[in-house]
This record gives structure tokens, C-alpha cells and sequence, in this order.
């Protein structure tokens, strides 16, 4: 391998690094809606979308930076996700029916709605928020000034990638240390001896709900600085965060943040070696492969470890 | 002494490096009724469903009629002769009482017609015929756990397993149970249960099982147990449901 | 009337319709009705009797259009024989999808084929050197300019489709699927194979889909990746079809499929609503699941009791 070549490949892993930290932001989300609940929820992306739709509105209307709006997206989505749980979700659950998905059925509903709404408030355009520091890098020359190879690490990204990491820590906190997130841990443990303690279940739910949109919006707002915002994308993040999922584990944390890193890797790679277009191609193969080969995801050889088995 | 049906051999289930089964051995003999005792959380159940194939043993081996059987599925084992029934009772909730039963005589019947009549007849035999168009969702608890008995006889077993069938019953309908199954031993089927009612047990049993942690403690005819040290032990501070 | 009566008065019915001078659009709505029913029953075989919800209908779909699709563009040959071929391709497809998917209970089976529909999806564009990629392929001549013709092929694979899905429900393997559908430890201590019936349930499905996809592009004349394996065009709306008509019932499909592709075209002709059909779907979507669970034909007691209370 020649320098060049190491420097594409060097290069591509910061980028899959930095890509994947993001991904993990949005994977949590969905894991701690998972495992609470017990549903998916097919709105993810869309719920992605508003809090990047929020984030652009804040920035072209106050010039209010994308980074200040993660504070500002970050409770709005809370509340819409309290909103859905409420009254949508919750009341579906009373309904009886021969088919117990419709719970899903109607997260793709509450995605439809909130795609189209975007597509009429916006039109299909792509925008993007031209920050200052939309394009501007850190490079290897500028530290070392005699480095045989060169390699950047893009401004925003590296921000964002930070943030990401704050946000996760700050979960990692509430969950471990608060009284709500011991009940939420429980209640996503079991759900029976969750009740027995007195947990108010209910609550919880409604709580994970609104947290998981929360940190989907959040994530919404770290992606507008690097990336082009239309109404239809959500489709495609509620994906990527569903193989997250698998990959790192239903309903574990620690396996949504490694299936995040791992996801990130894998499609920076593929964009490289294959081709552009290919990398979601490479999403879904990483994501069968994760369905056969490891039906329980990273969290499984995480805990077969941890056994000594 | 009779022929050996089904022997359990030094089996081991663990769930996460949680041992659930620890060396468990017993057999089941060719008509009798073999019970399975034990504390709340003992692994009884753990141990109904390694034998009829939701678990593989981790360690050991299930040999039903002459054969190997751990690892083969659930409907292999079930379609050998070995029918179950839940703990938590498992109907097909919108199906009828009847389409229930027709769904598992399908097992052994050709046609439709031959399903519905070994269905009309099990529903017959369990008394609940009266109830055969009731959608299975709205009948009371002791009706459903005959409903359970009922569709599993319909895949004409050898070997029944019947998980805590007389839980939440009232008097009327535990004598009427007891019946059935005494009814169902008169049939030649040989039954292995796991119960509560010790009453019951004492009633019904030819021989007893009992496990506490996921280990044998202990095993003879119910008078043999109800002398037993351990099982005394074992059962302290816990009330003896009678 | 005795019930078999029915659906041979309902056939009767469809085949004298060209026959009343229709325009050449209602015979278009007609063909779509037809064929997003046929569509609806066997999704509804899948997800309504065997209780996996697919998400990913679009792929058998797209599969056999493009098989359809192919046939003509790399073989010059007639996209006809798409239909007869489609059913071989989507099962042995199915079936290797379903060893995958199958093994997922619920919801993780729903969003499995949800992916399986948009890798094709994603595939298709890419692959340029087989399947023309994001360019679709064009029929360039088409069979008949008239309508009738299209018609009655569909009507002649509805009314298969219908009566093969009503003699499966009926026989062993319809009581597995429910089987399979109600409980599935239970199912599989009573001896039922789950993974067989599930299995039979997928490429059955799949392969009765598949040709309504080859269908579409011999009807159509223009197929691409973005129409046949689109997610909500296909994979959505036929789950709404089969919840709007009942789930698990005969006549659903059928009365979901005239409700949902009238109400598209109602929709597509209001002036200045464009885009936002969607979001009109997804409320119709949200109001279904809360209101009507199990469909018009499904809830048709719910509904006269409540038309009744609003008379009296």
C-alpha cells in the first residue's frame, strides 16, 4: 500500500468514525423506544426530519446556530413525542384487533403525516444551512509539518461527533443515576416486576417516548450542518436506525452505540471501495448478515463474554 | 415393572450462564401419571419444555420412545406422540372452541371431516362440547385450561404433559379435572404433570419428581415424599397450597 | 342468496361490465381496482390469516415486473410470458427471502421486509448493466390500445387468486395459519412446522403478488425502480387496502381496493393538494387503526350498530 492509498484509507475510517457517532445518537432513540415498549416505531426518521426542519427554520429566520438548536429541537421533540405516545399510541393499545402490528402500522401513519406536512410547509427542495464553518477542516499538515501523508477532519463533523458523545454521556447519566431512569431501565427489563415496585409504567412509557424523539431531534440538528435537508428523507434514517438496532442488539444501549460506530465504518467504507450509490446496499447487506449470523447482535457477544462462556 | 417411555438423561439448562436445570435424570414409565413437583421458580417448567423441544439441553439427552430427541423442534416431538399444555394457557384466541381443537386434530387426520369428528369426540370426552362455538377468547379460565387439555389429547399422545392444568380452578371444576384425567389414564396415555395442589398430587400421582433450584431432591411414590426430609425442607416457608 | 352464489354473481357481474360502454378511464380504474385487490388477498393470505405483517410487498411486486420487464429488454422476447415466469421466480425468491426473514416473530418480521423491499429497490438503481438502473424499462409496443383486453386478463387472475386463497383457507393448511397467526408456541406443541406454513404462507403470497407485478408492466408499457418497489406506493398502501376492507376476510381486499384507489383518484384530482395526498393517506391510515381495526367487512357489526343507534 502506497501513502496515497493509506491516506484513503485512513481517511475513510475518520469519516465512518465520525459518521457513526451520529448513527449511534439515533440508534439510542430507537432502543430505548424498543425496549420500553416493545414496538418499533417507523416514524424515526420522520421524527429526525422535524428536528432538522426546526434547526433549519431557527438558523434562516434568527440565524440561530444549528448547535444552539439542538437545545431548542431537543425539548420540542420531547413534547411531540409525548403527544404521539398519548394519544395515538396509548390509545391503540386499547383497541382490539387480530393484528398486533398495528401499533407499527401506525408509526408508518405518524411518519406519512409528518413527511407530507414537511413536503407542503417546504416543498421536495434540499436545503442546507450555509454555516461559516460549513467547509472548514483541521489538517494533519498544519500539527505536522512533515507528515508524508495528509488527512482532514472536517470542522462540523468533528463538532457534531462531540456533541453526539455529550448527549450519549448525559443519557448514560440520567439513566444510571436518576430515579426516572432506573424506573425506565426497569420497566424496559421487566415489565412485571417493574409494576410490582411500583413503577408508574404508564408514565415511563410516555417519558421513553418523548426521550427517544428527543434524542432523534437532537441528532437532527448535529446532521444539518453536513447535510442536505428534504422532506422525504426520514424513510431512509428510520432504517438505518431499525439495522442499528439489530445489529448492536434490541433494547441495549451499549450494543446501539457499537452498532452505530460499526454501521458508520461500514458505509464509509463502502462508499469509497464500491461506490456512492452502494452504500445503503451495504447498510442491508451488514444488516442480513447480523440476522444470521448474530441473531442477538454485538450486545449478545458482549454479555457471552462477560460469562465467561 | 413397566416399559420405560421417556427417560431424561443428566440434562443441564442454562440461560446466560445461569444454570436454569442442573443434571436433572428421571423417567417416565408407559401408563402411569409421573408428577413434577417443586417450589415457585424451581425450573419445573424449564424442564417441561426441554423435553418437548423449546429448549435443547444445554447438557444431556431426552429419549422418547427408544430414541433420541434433544434438539429435534417442538412439532417433531409432537408429531412422535408428546403434546403439551400451557402454564399460561395458550388458545387460539379467535378461533372457535371446536376450530381450536380442529387445528391440532389436523395431526392425524387426512381430511377435514376426519378432523372435525376427532374433534367433536375430544371435545366430547373434555365436556366442553356445549361450548364448541364459543370464541375461544370468551371462556372462563377453568374451561380454557380444559380447552388446553382438549386440543393437546386431540393430537392423539402417547405422552401428555400437562403444566399446572388445575391453577385458578374452583372446587367443582378441580373434581370434574381430576375426572378427565383419570379418564385419560383409562385411555392408556401416560401423563406427566407439573401441579401445586398437592391434594391433587396425592390424589392422582403414581409416582413424584421433586426439583427445587433446578436440581432433583427427590423421587418415589407419593407416600415416599410425603416422608421425606428434603421435600419437608424444601417446601418450609412456603404454604403447601392445599 | 346461498354463499357460493356470491362470488359467481360478483364475477358475473365484473365480466359484463365492459359490456355497458364504460369510458376508457373507468376501465383503467377498473383494471387498477382489480389488480391491487388481487394484491390485497394475497398480502391479506400472508399478514391476515398467517399474522406476518409484510412490509415488503413491493419487492415480490417489483420482482415480477421486472422479470416481466427483462424478458422483453433482454431477450426481446413478449413481456406476456413475464406472467407465467414471474411465478416461478418470486417463489424461489421468496423462499430464500423467508429463510431470512421468517425467523423474526412480529414486528421484527414486519421491518425485515421492509428492508428486503428497499434493498431491491436500491439495487435496481444501481445496477445498471442488468436492469437499465433509474432509467426503468419501456415497453415500446403495446399488446392492445383498448382497454377490454387488460381487463379481463386481470379479472381472469382476481378471480384465481380469490378462489385459490378461499380453498386454502378452508383446507389444513388455512386452520395452520391461524394457527401460526393466534399463537406460535402453541402452534408448534400441537405439531404444527411454523416455519413450513409461514413459509408456504410467504411464497404463496409472494408468488400470487408477483404476478400482478408482471401484470403492471405489460399493462403499464413503463416500469422503474421508483414505481414497482416503492414503499408507500406499494408496500403501504396494501397493507391499507387489506386494514380498509378487513383484515382476514374474503370480501375485504376487494371493497378496501375500490375504496383506496377511488379515494387516489378523488385525491389526485383535487386542484393544488399535490403533494400533501400523502399526508391525507397517513391521517385515513391513523384514523383506521384507532376507529375501524379490522376494516369495513371486518367491523361491518360495529358499523350498522353504530348507524342503527344514530337513526333510532
Amino acid at each position: 500500500m502506497n501513502a496515497a492509498q493509506v491516506e484513503v484509507l485512513l481517511q475513510t475510517l475518520i469519516a465512518g468514525v465520525l459518521l457513526g457517532g451520529l448513527y449511534a445518537l439515533i440508534g439510542l432513540g430507537m432502543t430505548l423506544i424498543m425496549g420500553v415498549m416493545k414496538i418499533i416505531n417507523l416514524a424515526h426518521g420522520e421524527l429526525m426530519m422535524v428536528g432538522m426542519y426546526i434547526a433549519y427554520w431557527m438558523f434562516s429566520l434568527f440565524g440561530i446556530d444549528p448547535y444552539v438548536s439542538v437545545f431548542i429541537a431537543g425539548p420540542l421533540l420531547f413534547f411531540l413525542g409525548i403527544l404521539i405516545q398519548k394519544y395515538l399510541i396509548n390509545t391503540v393499545l386499547r383497541v382490539d384487533s387480530i393484528l398486533p402490528e398495528n401499533q407499527v402500522i401506525l408509526t408508518v401513519g405518524v411518519g406519512m403525516i409528518l413527511a407530507s406536512a414537511a413536503t407542503i410547509a417546504f416543498k421536495s427542495d434540499y436545503r442546507s444551512t450555509p454555516v461559516k464553518y460549513g467547509t472548514s477542516a483541521f489538517y494533519l499538515s498544519d500539527l505536522w509539518k512533515g507528515s508524508p501523508i495528509e488527512l482532514s477532519l472536517s470542522i462540523p463533523w468533528s463538532v457534531s461527533f462531540l456533541f453526539a458523545l455529550a448527549i450519549t454521556a448525559g443519557l448514560w447519566f440520567f439513566l444510571q443515576r436518576t430515579d426516572t431512569g432506573k424506573s425506565i431501565r426497569a420497566t424496559a427489563q421487566d415489565l412485571d416486576a417493574a409494576l410490582l415496585m411500583g413503577v408508574n409504567v404508564q408514565r415511563m412509557r410516555v417519558v421513553t417516548f418523548g426521550l427517544g424523539s428527543a434524542l432523534v431531534g437532537a441528532a437532527g440538528c448535529l446532521f444539518i450542518p453536513i447535510y442536505y435537508l428534504y422532506p422525504a428523507l426520514g424513510g431512509q434514517f428510520t432504517l438505518i436506525a431499525f439495522v442499528i438496532t439489530i445489529l448492536g442488539g434490541l433494547g441495549s444501549n451499549v450494543g446501539a452505540i457499537l452498532g452505530g460506530l460499526i454501521l458508520g465504518l461500514f458505509e464509509s467504507l463502502t462508499a469509497t471501495y464500491v461506490g456512492m450509490g452502494w452504500a445503503p446496499v451495504g447498510r442491508f447487506v451488514i444488516f442480513i448478515a447480523a440476522l444470521l449470523f448474530l441473531p442477538g447482535g454485538v450486545a449478545s457477544l458482549l454479555r457471552r463474554r462477560a460469562f465467561g462462556k | 415393572m413397566s416399559e420405560s417411555l421417556l427417560q431424561v438423561k443428566n440434562a443441564y439448562k442454562f440461560f446466560g450462564g445461569l444454570a436454569a436445570v442442573t443434571d436433572v435424570s428421571f423417567e417416565i414409565r408407559k401408563g402411569e401419571i409421573l408428577a413434577l413437583i417443586g417450589p415457585n421458580g424451581a425450573g419445573k417448567t424449564t424442564v417441561f419444555n426441554v423435553v418437548n423441544g423449546f429448549y435443547k439441553p444445554s447438557r444431556g439427552e431426552v429419549w422418547f420412545k427408544g430414541r433420541n430427541i434433544s434438539g429435534l423442534k417442538p412439532h417433531k416431538i409432537c408429531r412422535m406422540g408428546m403434546a403439551r399444555t400451557f402454564q399460561v394457557v395458550k388458545p387460539l384466541q379467535r378461533m372457535s372452541v371446536l376450530d381450536n381443537v380442529v387445528a391440532s386434530a389436523f395431526l392425524r387426520a387426512e381430511s377435514r371431516e376426519k378432523a372435525v369428528e376427532i374433534a367433536e369426540e375430544t371435545l366430547k370426552f373434555t365436556g366442553l362440547y356445549e361450548d364448541r362455538d364459543v370464541i375461544s377468547k370468551g371462556l372462563p379460565l377453568g374451561k380454557r385450561k380444559r380447552l388446553e387439555i382438549a386440543r393437546a389429547l386431540a393430537t392423539q399422545p402417547e405422552l401428555l404433559l400437562l403444566d399446572e392444568s388445575f391453577a385458578g380452578l374452583n372446587p367443582a371444576e378441580l373434581d370434574e379435572s381430576i375426572g378427565i384425567i383419570r379418564r385419560i389414564k383409562e385411555r392408556g396415555i401416560t401423563i406427566f404433570i407439573i401441579e401445586h395442589h398437592m391434594k391433587v398430587i396425592m390424589a392422582i400421582s403414581d409416582r413424584i419428581v421433586v426439583i427445587n433450584y433446578g436440581q432433583k431432591i427427590a423421587e418415589g411414590s407419593p407416600e415416599e415424599i410425603q416422608a421425606n426430609p428434603a421435600v419437608v425442607e424444601a417446601y418450609l416457608g412456603e404454604d403447601h397450597h392445599a | 342468496m346461498k354463499k357460493p352464489l356470491i362470488p359467481l354473481a360478483v364475477l358475473a357481474v365484473l365480466a359484463v361490465l365492459p359490456f355497458s360502454g364504460l369510458s376508457t378511464y373507468m376501465m383503467h380504474i377498473l383494471i387498477l381496482v382489480l389488480m391491487w385487490t388481487t394484491i390485497g388477498m394475497s398480502w391479506n393470505l400472508l399478514g391476515g390469516y398467517c399474522g406476518q405483517v409484510s412490509f415488503g410487498h413491493a419487492a415480490y411486486f417489483g420482482v415480477g415486473a421486472y422479470t416481466a420487464g427483462l424478458l422483453y429488454f433482454k431477450l426481446q422476447a413478449s413481456a406476456w410470458w413475464g406472467i407465467p415466469l414471474s411465478v416461478a421466480v418470486v417463489s424461489v425468491f421468496a423462499f430464500v427471502l423467508g429463510y431470512i426473514v421468517l425467523k423474526l416473530r412480529g414486528p421484527f418480521f414486519a421491518l425485515a421486509t421492509l428492508a428486503s423491499g428497499e434493498v431491491l429497490r436500491i439495487t435496481t438503481e444501481n445496477w445498471n448493466g442488468f436492469t437499465n438502473g433509474t432509467l426503468g424499462i419501456l415497453i415500446q409496443e403495446r399488446t392492445w390500445v383498448a382497454k377490454t383486453q387488460y381487463y379481463y386478463i386481470i379479472l381472469a387472475i382476481t378471480a384465481f387468486t380469490f378462489l385459490l386463497v378461499r380453498r386454502l383457507v378452508a383446507s389444513k393448511w388455512g386452520y395452520y395459519f391461524v394457527a401460526v397467526r393466534e399463537d406460535q408456541d402453541a402452534a408448534e406443541s400441537l405439531g404444527i412446522d411454523t416455519t413450513k406454513y409461514k413459509t408456504i404462507a410467504l411464497v404463496v403470497s409472494a408468488a400470487l403478488t408477483g404476478i400482478c407485478g408482471a401484470f403492471y408492466t405489460n399493462y403499464m408499457g413503463f416500469i422503474d425502480p421508483h414505481i414497482v418497489f416503492a414503499l408507500h406506493d406499494i408496500s403501504i398502501i396494501t397493507i391499507m387496502i387489506v386494514m380498509v376492507g378487513g383484515v382476514a376476510t374474503q370480501w375485504g381486499p376487494l371493497v378496501g381496493a375500490g375504496i383506496m384507489v377511488l379515494l387516489a383518484e378523488w385525491i389526485r384530482s383535487i386542484p393544488g393538494l399535490g403533494a400533501s395526498h400523502q399526508a391525507f393517506f397517513g391521517v385515513l391510515l391513523v384514523l383506521i387503526i384507532l376507529f375501524l381495526p379490522n376494516g369495513i367487512v371486518g367491523d361491518f357489526r360495529k358499523i350498522t350498530r353504530l348507524f342503527g343507534r344514530a337513526r333510532a
